[in-house]
């Protein structure tokens, strides 16, 4: 379970994250959604350890994980996808899984990792994690590294930012599956997608750092098409 | 491996991956000294009578063999320089693995200078491999001086991948290549410094035929104190590709100069230069520690596969 208390995040002054409290329980898949610059992807990174709070405390299991360092959260079981996915030189996509899942996992479990998240594994296993790749392969690689880790919390920043709409018609199906496949494992994705808001049980709205609206899909959802703070994702999912 | 010690066998590990003796055919020397060699049917391998140094005969339509020469120095205060001359035939495909270790634990400083010269002919290939690596905790240097002539025919291939990764204290390498009608180079450097080394390498490559290309790639790190100097210059005479690729990443207190030339004297010559040189990007660092990686450890793969 996740706990975010009374978390605040200003930089030079201007407060990012404003007195936010959220909890996360366990096998929870929950979507946050609100306008650009409302905070999300700084949430995302508060969670992930990348950024640390002003004020306010974070609890993952009950542990305050406030000030720990991201390589310890990632230990407790943090794991996080980026919104524009890292390239490295060098590195190939059996390099980074083998890294992710912490131990060296051989080839064939490699490939399971690649094909849940619809890579053709022997098409990739040996490329580079750079430039060559294409925005949606990148995509689909972070997660894969993220479903590698086997972690308890995953958290997504936008997983449809930079890529194509056939692209993301296959994204989607990522996470449908992982709705299905779910256990105990808690999802957390910043997303402005309807069909990824449909996956969810819950929907956190959030905008000028502040939890707007929280609740299962089907209480928020209506009310996201009328509102004027969810503006942004609903003339996004037109 | 008849004469060498276990210092000089784990040198040859490092240089050649050698553990045993190579099928083919194959040249040691140990301080100075033959410590083996092997001729084959279409690999010749016989003595310089005037200087020190040995000529390389390879048949023509020679394939698939392969030439080791590697050479290791573990006497503190060493020096030498050795001319090897290789005549590659026409039609060949051949491997060739040479490389220089240095083990130093004494006061002197131990100096190998190795210069290779390269001639083949027309419609060969030949891949290249050379590395060099430095171990020992003694005061003296471990200074290596490669240089390198290749000169090719018309249509023939030369892949040269050369790697210097640990314990050489100085080097300067320079490397020369000449390129008739559609002979294409290929060069994978990498390089890494640390301590207070120094390193300066320098390419020429003169591409003389119309459709001859060359591709200089030069990945490197420097940490620590250490500087390095790389000037990639090619010049293109003819309807010809040059690509230059200078990829650096800074550590510590690490200094690096990188001096690319093009120089087209054809209208038909395109030649591109690319160059970067930068500390490794944070976005890196902080991705895999969200795998769990630490700062360092995180540090030490994005090197690693950097200069894989």
């Amino acid at each position: 379970m996740l706990e975010l208390k009374n978390v605040s995040f200003a930089v030079e002054g201007a407060e990012i994250i404003n007195d936010l409290s959220l909890t996360v329980p366990d096998g929870r898949f929950v979507v946050i959604t609100g306008p650009n610059g409302g905070g999300k992807s700084t949430l995302a990174r508060l969670i992930a350890g990348i950024e640390k709070p002003t004020s306010g405390k974070i609890l993952f299991n009950g542990e305050d994980i406030t000030e720990m360092s991201i390589t310890d959260r990632a230990k407790k079981g943090v794991a996080f996808a980026f919104q524009q996915p890292v390239r490295f030189k060098g590195l190939n996509v059996l390099d980074l899984l083998r890294i992710a899942a912490g131990k060296r996992i051989n080839v064939s479990e490699a490939c399971e990792y690649l094909a849940e998240v619809g890579l053709c594994a022997k098409d990739y296993i040996d490329r580079e994690v750079n430039a060559s790749l294409s925005g949606g392969e990148l995509k689909r690689i972070e997660i894969a590294t993220v479903l590698a880790r086997n972690a308890s919390l995953c958290v997504f920043d936008e997983p449809e930012a930079g890529i194509d709409l056939w692209s993301f018609r296959n994204l989607t199906r990522i996470f449908e599956n992982m709705r299905t496949e779910q256990t105990d494992r808690s999802i957390i994705i910043i997303s402005h997608q309807e069909r990824i808001l449909n996956i969810a049980d819950e929907i956190v709205v959030l905008s000028d750092g502040k939890v707007r609206e929280h609740g299962a899909k089907d209480d928020i959802f209506p009310k996201l098409a009328g509102s004027e703070l969810a503006a942004e994702p609903c003339r996004k999912l037109v | 491996m008849v004469k060498l010690d276990e210092i000089q066998k784990r040198l040859m590990q490092e240089v050649a991956d050698l553990h045993t003796v190579p099928e083919g055919a194959y040249n040691f020397r140990a301080n100075g000294e033959l410590a083996g060699r092997q001729s084959t049917e279409n690999i010749e391998i016989v003595s310089k009578s005037d200087v020190s140094g040995i000529d390389i005969r390879i048949k023509d339509n020679t394939k698939n063999e392969s030439v080791h020469i590697p050479v290791v120095l573990s006497a503190s205060g060493h020096k030498e320089t050795v001319y090897n001359d290789f005549y590659v035939g026409e039609n060949c495909d051949v491997l060739i693995v040479a490389g220089c270790g240095i083990d130093n634990c004494g006061t002197g400083d131990s100096e190998h200078d190795g210069v290779h010269r390269f001639f083949v002919g027309k419609g060969s290939k030949v891949k290249y491999v050379e590395k060099h690596y430095g171990s020992g905790n003694g005061t003296g240097k471990r200074i290596l001086n490669p240089v390198t002539e290749v000169y090719m025919e018309e249509n023939s291939t030369v892949e040269m991948e050369m790697v210097q990764i640990k314990g050489v204290d100085s080097t300067k390498r320079e490397t020369k290549a000449e390129l008739k009608a559609g002979a294409r180079l290929v060069v994978r450097e990498r390089l890494m410094t640390h301590g207070e080394q120094f390193a300066h390498s320098i390419y020429n490559v003169t591409l003389d035929g119309d459709d001859s290309s060359a591709d200089v790639v030069s990945r490197s790190v420097a940490r620590d104190k250490s500087y390095q100097k790389l000037d990639l210059c090619v010049l293109g005479n003819a309807a010809c590709s040059g690509h230059t690729e200078c990829d650096s990443i800074i550590m510590d207190e690490g200094r690096i100069l990188a001096l690319p030339a093009l120089e087209a004297n054809n209208v038909d010559a395109q030649l591109v230069h690319e160059a970067a040189i930068g500390k490794i990007a944070g976005e890196q660092l902080i991705k895999l520690m969200t795998l769990g990686l630490t700062e360092a450890e995180a540090e030490e793969q994005i090197i690693n596969g950097f200069l894989k």
